[in-house]
C-alpha cells in the first residue's frame, strides 16, 4: 500500500521469529491490513488449488521409472473430487476394472507394496514422492522386493490396503497428499502397515507425517520410515504396538546417523 | 410404532422416531454418508409434519438409542427432571417451537426448563426452526460460569485464545499468547492443542502458561488440551492444573473410542476441584465437542449427527463445565459439506447447548476441502455474536498453523465487539485497562501506554 497512514502497526513484529504464526498483523481499525488480507487469500488459494488440482500422472510416472522403477496405475471407486470428498468411503475402494487388472498383471511374492496416493493434495506428491521413494531405497537392503509402485488417483489412506492385499506383500508404504493447511499446502504423510488387507483399523497403522522441506524432509522421513519397516517386519505388527523409537537408533553405534530435520 | 402423514394426496411413513428424526434434519454430507438423510425434499418436509405432530413427551418412551445398550441414553433419562419439564409436558414439538419464540419463554422460564429437557427434545425443535428462530432463542437463553472471571454475562463475549506451535516450542506459544492478550482477547481461556502426548513437554507447556497468568496477574486461566488421563496424572505430579479438557461425544461407543466413560469424568471433575484454584467460582471443566464424531468413529447406531451431538451435551452439563466447545467446521466436507451447512450446525449446537443449560461456545471454522471460506466464517461469527454467544476462537491471524485450519481472529473478536457492542469478562476486562491494553471504553489503547508491552524485559524470559 502507498500509505500505512490507517493502520496501527505492532511494536512486537520481532516475535514473528519464534513461530510461524501469523502474529503483531496491525490493524485498520479493527480489521486486518490490507496486506494480510491479500497474504492470507493468497494462501488460502494455494490450498485449494492444492486440493482440486489433478494430479499429472504422466510426469510423476515419468520421474519414478526415470529411478528404475515399475509402475502401475489405478483409481478409486470415488469417481470424481466432488464424491472423493463426500464419500470417503469409495476412496478407501479400488475401482474393479483396475483391480481386476492388478489382480491378473503381478506376481505375488514381494516384501513391500508402495502405493502413492493423491489424496488431498496432489502437490505434495508432485514435489515429494519421487524424491521420497529414492530416499527411501537407499535406507532399504538391495534384496527388498517391492511390487510395482502403484499410482492411485482419488485416493484415501486405506486403499493401500486392498493393494497390498492383492500383492500379498508383508507391509505395504502409502504416500499420500495431507489436508493442506495455509502454511503447508504440500504436506506429505506416509502409513505403514503390516499384512495389509481390506478393513484394517487405523489404529493398525503407523504413520509419519508432515513431510516437505520445511517440515520432515525427506532424508529423515526415509530413515524414520525404514526403521519402523524393519521393526515391523521383525516384530509383525503395525499400529499402537510399534512406537517410533527410530531416534534411540542413531544412538547406537554401528548405523549411520540420519541427516537431522530442518 | 410407525409414523405416517399424508400431505397432497401422497403418505409417507417413517419406521421409528430415529428415522423421523434423521429425515426432518437440514441436508447435511455426514446424514447422507450415514445412509440415513432424506432421499427427497418432499420426504424431508413430510418428516418435518410428523415431527411436528410428536408428543415432547414421546422422547420420554421411545429411545433413539435404547436404554439397554448405551450409558448415555441411561444418563439422559435416569437424570430428566420431571418437575422442571411439567410446564412444557403437554405440548407437542410444533407446538413447543411456538413456545419457545412466545413471550412466554422468557430467560428465566429457559433457564427453569433446562433440566427437564431432554438433548432429543432439543435436537427435534431445532430441525423446525429456521436460522432466524435458533438465533432468537439462544439469545433468550443466559448460561453465567466461573473460574477466574466470570463467562457467559448478557452483552457479553469471551475469547479463548488458542496459541498452538507446529512444534511445541515455548517461545513460539509465549509469541503468540502475548499477541492475544495485546489484541484484548483470552478471557475464557488460554487454551493450546499441544502435539506431543509426552508428560515432560505438556508439564513445561502448563509452567509457562502460568507463569504468564501469575506474572501479570491475569484473572483468566489455562488449559493444556490433552486426554484427561494425562490431565489427571500431570495434577498429581503438581503440575499447575486449572481446567480439565476432554473431548466427548454422545454415544457410550463413541466416548470408549475417545478413551473415555462418565465414571472417568466424574473422577477427573473431582480431582479438578479438589485443586481448588478458581477465584471467583468452581466451573473445572472444558468438554469439546462436534457433529460427525459418533458417526466417524462408526458409532452413531442410525441417529443424525445432529442428535448425536447434543447427546454428548447432557453429558457434558453433568459436570457443570466452564466451557463447551462446539468445533463445527473441523470434521471435513464429509460431515459438513460447505459454509450453509456449517453455518447452519453451528447455529443448532449453540441454540441446543444453551437449551441444555450449557456455558456453550464455539470454533467457527473450516478446512480447506471444505467448500467454505473466511467470508462464511463472517457470516457464521455475525449470527453467533447476535445469538448471545458465550465464547469465540481467537488464534493469530485466524490460521492455525499446527491443526491445519483456519478458525476467528483477535482482529475477528475485536470486529463483532465492535460492532454488536459486546464487552469482555468483567474482571478481565478491568485487568486490561489496569495495563493499559484498553482504554475505559474497552477499545485497544495505543501501545506505547502498554504496560505488558513495557516489561519486555520480562517478555524475553519467557518461555526459556
Amino acid at each position: 500500500m502507498s500509505s500505512n497512514a490507517p493502520v496501527t502497526p505492532n511494536p512486537w513484529a520481532e516475535w514473528r521469529s519464534a513461530t510461524p504464526a501469523r502474529l503483531a498483523l496491525g490493524r485498520a481499525g479493527a480489521g486486518m491490513p490490507t496486506d494480510e488480507t491479500l497474504r492470507f487469500g493468497w494462501a488460502h488459494a494455494m490450498a485449494r488449488d492444492a486440493i482440486h488440482a489433478a494430479l499429472d500422472v504422466d510426469a510423476l510416472e515419468a520421474a519414478l521409472r526415470a529411478q528404475h522403477w515399475d509402475v502401475a496405475r489405478a483409481r478409486s471407486r470415488a469417481e470424481d473430487r466432488t464424491t472423493y470428498l463426500r464419500r470417503p468411503d469409495l476412496g478407501r475402494q479400488l475401482d474393479p476394472v483396475d483391480a481386476q487388472r492388478l489382480r491378473v498383471g503381478v506376481s505375488r511374492d514381494c516384501d513391500v507394496c508402495l502405493v502413492i496416493g493423491d489424496g488431498l493434495s496432489s502437490l505434495a506428491v508432485a514435489r515429494h514422492a519421487a524424491p521420497m521413494l529414492a530416499a527411501l531405497r537407499a535406507q532399504l537392503p538391495p534384496e527388498t522386493r517391492f511390487s510395482p509402485v502403484v499410482i492411485a488417483t482419488q485416493a484415501r489412506v486405506a486403499l493401500a490396503d486392498e493393494v497390498g492385499e492383492l500383492f500379498g506383500a508383508a507391509l505395504s508404504v502409502m504416500l499420500i497428499g495431507e489436508r493442506p493447511g495455509l502454511s503447508s499446502p504440500d504436506s506429505l504423510g506416509i502409513y505403514l502397515t503390516h499384512s495389509p488387507k481390506r478393513g484394517r483399523h487405523d489404529a493398525e497403522r503407523n504413520c509419519i507425517s508432515n513431510v516437505r522441506p520445511e517440515g520432515l524432509p525427506c532424508e529423515a522421513a526415509a530413515f524414520k520410515l525404514a526403521w519402523l519397516m524393519r521393526e515391523s517386519l521383525r516384530r509383525g505388527l503395525t499400529g499402537v504396538g510399534l512406537k517410533d523409537e527410530s531416534d534411540l537408533a542413531v544412538l547406537e553405534p554401528g548405523r549411520p546417523a540420519p541427516p537431522l530435520p530442518g | 410404532m410407525r409414523y405416517r402423514t399424508t400431505i397432497a394426496g401422497q403418505v409417507f411413513a417413517f419406521d421409528d422416531l430415529k428415522h423421523v428424526m434423521a429425515m426432518a434434519s437440514p441436508a447435511r454430507s455426514g446424514d447422507y454418508l450415514a445412509e440415513i438423510g432424506a432421499a427427497t425434499a418432499q420426504q424431508r418436509m413430510a418428516a418435518r409434519h410428523v415431527l411436528a405432530e410428536t408428543p415432547l413427551k414421546q422422547f420420554l418412551t421411545e429411545a433413539l438409542i435404547p436404554y439397554e445398550s448405551d450409558n448415555i441414553t441411561r444418563l439422559i433419562i435416569d437424570s430428566h427432571d420431571a418437575q422442571a419439564f411439567a410446564p412444557v409436558s403437554h405440548l407437542t414439538v410444533g407446538d413447543f417451537r411456538n413456545w419457545l419464540l412466545s413471550e412466554q419463554a422468557t430467560t428465566e422460564a429457559l433457564t427453569a426448563l433446562a433440566p427437564g429437557l431432554t438433548p432429543e427434545m432439543v435436537a427435534a425443535v431445532s430441525k423446525l426452526m429456521r436460522n432466524q428462530d435458533l438465533v432468537s432463542v439462544a439469545k433468550k437463553c443466559s448460561v453465567v460460569t466461573r473460574f477466574r472471571d466470570t463467562i457467559g454475562l448478557p452483552g457479553h463475549l469471551a475469547v479463548r485464545l488458542q496459541p498452538n506451535h507446529p512444534t511445541d516450542d515455548l517461545r513460539g506459544v509465549a509469541a503468540s499468547t502475548l499477541d492475544g492478550l495485546l489484541y484484548g482477547a483470552g478471557d475464557a481461556v488460554i487454551g493450546l492443542n499441544p502435539v506431543s502426548d509426552s508428560m515432560q513437554v505438556l508439564g513445561r507447556l502448563l509452567h509457562m502458561l502460568d507463569e504468564v497468568i501469575q506474572r501479570f496477574e491475569i484473572p483468566t486461566q489455562s488449559c493444556v488440551l490433552t486426554h484427561v488421563t494425562n490431565t489427571l496424572k500431570l495434577a498429581e505430579a503438581g503440575a499447575p492444573v486449572d481446567l480439565v479438557f476432554q473431548s466427548i461425544a454422545g454415544t457410550e461407543k463413541a466416548n470408549l473410542s475417545f478413551g473415555v466413560t462418565p465414571e472417568l469424568l466424574a473422577e477427573a471433575h473431582a480431582a479438578a476441584l479438589a485443586l481448588n484454584r478458581g477465584t471467583v467460582g468452581n466451573n473445572v471443566m472444558y468438554f469439546e465437542t462436534g457433529q460427525g464424531s459418533a458417526l466417524s468413529a462408526n458409532a452413531n447406531f442410525g441417529v443424525d449427527q445432529q442428535t448425536c451431538e447434543v447427546r454428548a451435551y447432557a453429558l457434558a452439563r453433568r459436570y457443570e463445565p466452564l466451557l463447551i466447545n462446539t468445533v463445527v467446521g473441523f470434521i471435513g466436507p464429509e460431515y459438513l459439506y460447505d459454509g450453509k451447512q456449517i453455518i447452519r450446525a453451528g447455529l443448532e449446537d449453540h441454540c441446543c447447548g444453551k437449551l441444555l443449560g450449557l456455558p456453550i461456545g464455539c470454533d467457527i471454522c473450516y478446512t480447506n476441502h471444505a467448500e467454505a471460506d473466511q467470508d462464511d466464517m463472517d457470516n457464521l461469527l455475525v449470527l453467533l455474536g447476535t445469538a448471545g454467544i458465550n465464547f469465540i476462537m481467537g488464534i493469530p491471524g485466524a490460521d492455525d498453523v499446527m491443526l491445519n485450519y483456519q478458525s476467528t481472529s483477535f482482529h475477528d473478536a475485536l470486529f463483532l465487539r465492535q460492532t454488536l457492542g459486546l464487552k469482555r469478562a468483567p474482571e478481565f476486562e478491568a485487568w486490561l485497562q489496569r495495563m493499559q491494553i484498553t482504554d475505559a471504553a474497552g477499545q485497544l489503547a495505543p501501545p506505547s501506554a502498554n504496560r505488558l508491552l513495557a516489561d519486555m524485559s520480562g517478555l524475553a524470559a519467557l518461555g526459556q
